[in-house]
């Protein structure tokens, strides 16, 4: 299994390789589109991460010390965010999650490309992320 | 027919770079940008005249006073109103909402129903929720039209004896429709019932008389009108206005202060209390000054001639869909594209140095009764360009090819 820092690495590798922004948004919006969309059962109010201008979704489960993420978006180019954010985060240990330092969004040049609105959404999501992990760490 | 090229050298801001490519600047329904001649009176004031207003003896004092109250008698002949003590300066349409909306708190009991329409911007709603949970009162809505237009036949049964007030938009900032406010204040004073027009979105677009409206209340922001943020006004007629009480106590709003009894202030005074917003109001009087030099009717054939131009593009584009798309509106166009999120388009835009709105526009009513989670709303004003709006539609075309 691959670390938190190794999959960012990962991330920003693939993000060299794009010449301009616009290649970069191609990219999230077909990560976007792969991503399956949740079904109405967790495209529920309680799953609604605050701050996003689209709804962004989140749902854990926690298992044998990992947690699994998954999530979902009415925003095409939201969800190819959120799936960049699921590959960083989902199967690990909560306290990796925790201690976590999140540099990709910066060296990919997202956050520049980004509206502060968004950028904000972001930040909330990475934020529900840990907080999801605190919580699980703390019920072990 | 106005010089775009020409105008466009007075406003600064429109030679910014964005994203490496010209800003095009297409969120003036939200706030307009500032030229050259409000910014420079605004450094001035400070520059030269800052001092506090109707106080002092000194010559600043007097000198700031006297500027501060053309201001007012500046908006008093643009809106065709009366007497200038029934312009109140306020910071914004809201403030000026809120105003009467707290004013009529001990006016109303739960007899009483007031009537708002369906595309009516939070702030136009919001208010008169809070007043209705302190009064008891209805509140009632006229409701929309698939063409976003209002429903005056509905507009006309709800005018039961009961309704005291009609707070209405002129123009909403969601779709455009220009609403026809004075058909709806003449039948609102057949009634016996008040009306208060939120002007916010329609005192940029074309020229308005207040007397000739002989609407009670009017509401307005100058930064919709090439003005400073935190500025507007409240016009009131000056009987309905001495009927209110204050709004907030303090300084100026007073003529005599004891521990026993405080007598207020006569109007304007009465509804300004404490240090206002001075450069703020003399850069407001700069602002409609600017714009009267422009002239009215050449900003209003000239939006039109954008919006008509941008409205064609747009249409031939494969699934667009526009909402309100009708001939009595100003210079903004809300739209969606297939399925695609309007944060979606709005952030590739933003890529090309585009400046659009995208999401409800604090109008939740208009998205639910359109069953979409928002639009994308490009607003037009005087100082863009054709070649700005097939530059803008150059880029939908490309945020509907890269997410399709």
């Amino acid at each position: 299994m691959k670390s938190i820092q190794q999959i960012q690495n990962e991330i920003i590798d693939e993000f060299n390789f794009f010449q301009d922004w616009s290649e970069k948004y191609q990219y999230l919006i077909d990560l976007g589109k792969t991503l399956p969309a949740f079904d109405s059962d967790n495209r529920i109010d309680s799953n609604l991460i605050k701050g996003c201008q689209s709804k962004v979704w989140l749902n854990s489960s926690f298992n044998n010390n990992i947690i699994i993420f998954e999530a979902d978006s009415d925003a095409i180019i939201s969800k190819g965010i959120i799936s960049l954010l699921i590959r960083v985060f989902s199967g690990h240990k909560p306290e990796d999650i925790i201690e976590s330092n999140i540099d990709f969004i910066e060296k990919i040049g997202l956050n520049s490309h980004l509206s502060q609105t968004r950028a904000n959404g972001l930040l909330s999501m990475v934020k529900q992320i840990k907080i999801y992990a605190l919580a699980y760490q703390s019920k072990k | 027919m106005l010089d775009v090229y020409k105008i466009r050298e007075d406003f600064p801001i429109l030679s910014k770079k964005i994203n490496n490519t010209d800003l095009i600047y297409f969120d003036n329904a939200a706030t307009s940008q500032t030229p050259n001649q409000v910014i420079d009176v605004i450094s001035d004031y400070y520059k030269n005249s800052n001092s506090n207003i109707h106080r002092g003896l000194h010559s600043l004092s007097a000198d700031a006073t006297d500027k501060y109250e053309n201001a007012r008698a500046i908006v008093k002949n643009h809106f065709g109103i009366s007497n200038s003590f029934e312009v109140i300066f306020t910071s914004g349409t809201t403030h000026g909402i809120n105003i009467i909306s707290s004013g009529l708190e001990k006016e109303l009991s739960s007899k009483d129903e007031l009537i708002i329409s369906e595309m009516e911007h939070h702030s136009n709603i919001v208010p008169w929720q809070m007043l209705c949970d302190k009064t008891g009162s209805k509140l009632k809505i006229i409701p929309m039209n698939s063409d976003g237009t209002l429903n005056i036949d509905k507009y006309k049964l709800l005018l039961t004896p009961n309704v005291k007030f009609v707070f209405v938009n002129h123009v909403s900032n969601t779709l455009g429709t220009i609403n026809p406010i004075k058909e709806i204040i003449d039948l609102a004073h057949l009634n016996n019932s008040k009306v208060l027009i939120d002007g916010a979105q329609s005192a940029a677009h074309f020229k308005i008389n207040l007397s000739e409206l002989d609407v009670d209340f009017y509401v307005a922001s100058a930064h919709k009108l090439c003005g400073p943020t935190g500025v507007g006004f409240l016009y009131g007629k000056s009987e309905l206005l001495d009927s209110l009480p204050p709004y907030q106590g303090g300084g100026e709003m007073i003529s005599n202060v004891t521990f026993k009894q405080t007598e207020y202030a006569e109007l304007p005074h009465k509804f300004e209390a404490g240090t206002p917003n001075i450069a703020g109001v003399i850069g407001f009087g700069a602002a409609l000054e600017y714009m009267n030099s422009i002239g009215f009717d050449n900003i209003e054939a000239y939006e039109k001639s954008l919006l008509d131009y941008a409205t064609e593009k747009l249409k031939k584009i494969d699934g667009i869909k526009i909402y309100g798309d009708i001939n009595e509106k100003i210079s903004v166009i809300s739209f969606n594209i297939k399925d695609y999120h309007p944060s979606d388009i709005g952030s590739i835009l933003d890529q090309f140095g585009i400046a659009v709105r995208t999401g409800q526009h604090c109008t939740q009513p208009i998205m639910d009764h359109f069953n979409i989670p928002g639009t994308v709303r490009a607003s037009f004003s005087f100082y863009n360009t054709k070649s700005e709006i097939d530059l803008f539609t150059d880029a939908v075309e490309k945020a509907t090819s890269m997410l399709g």
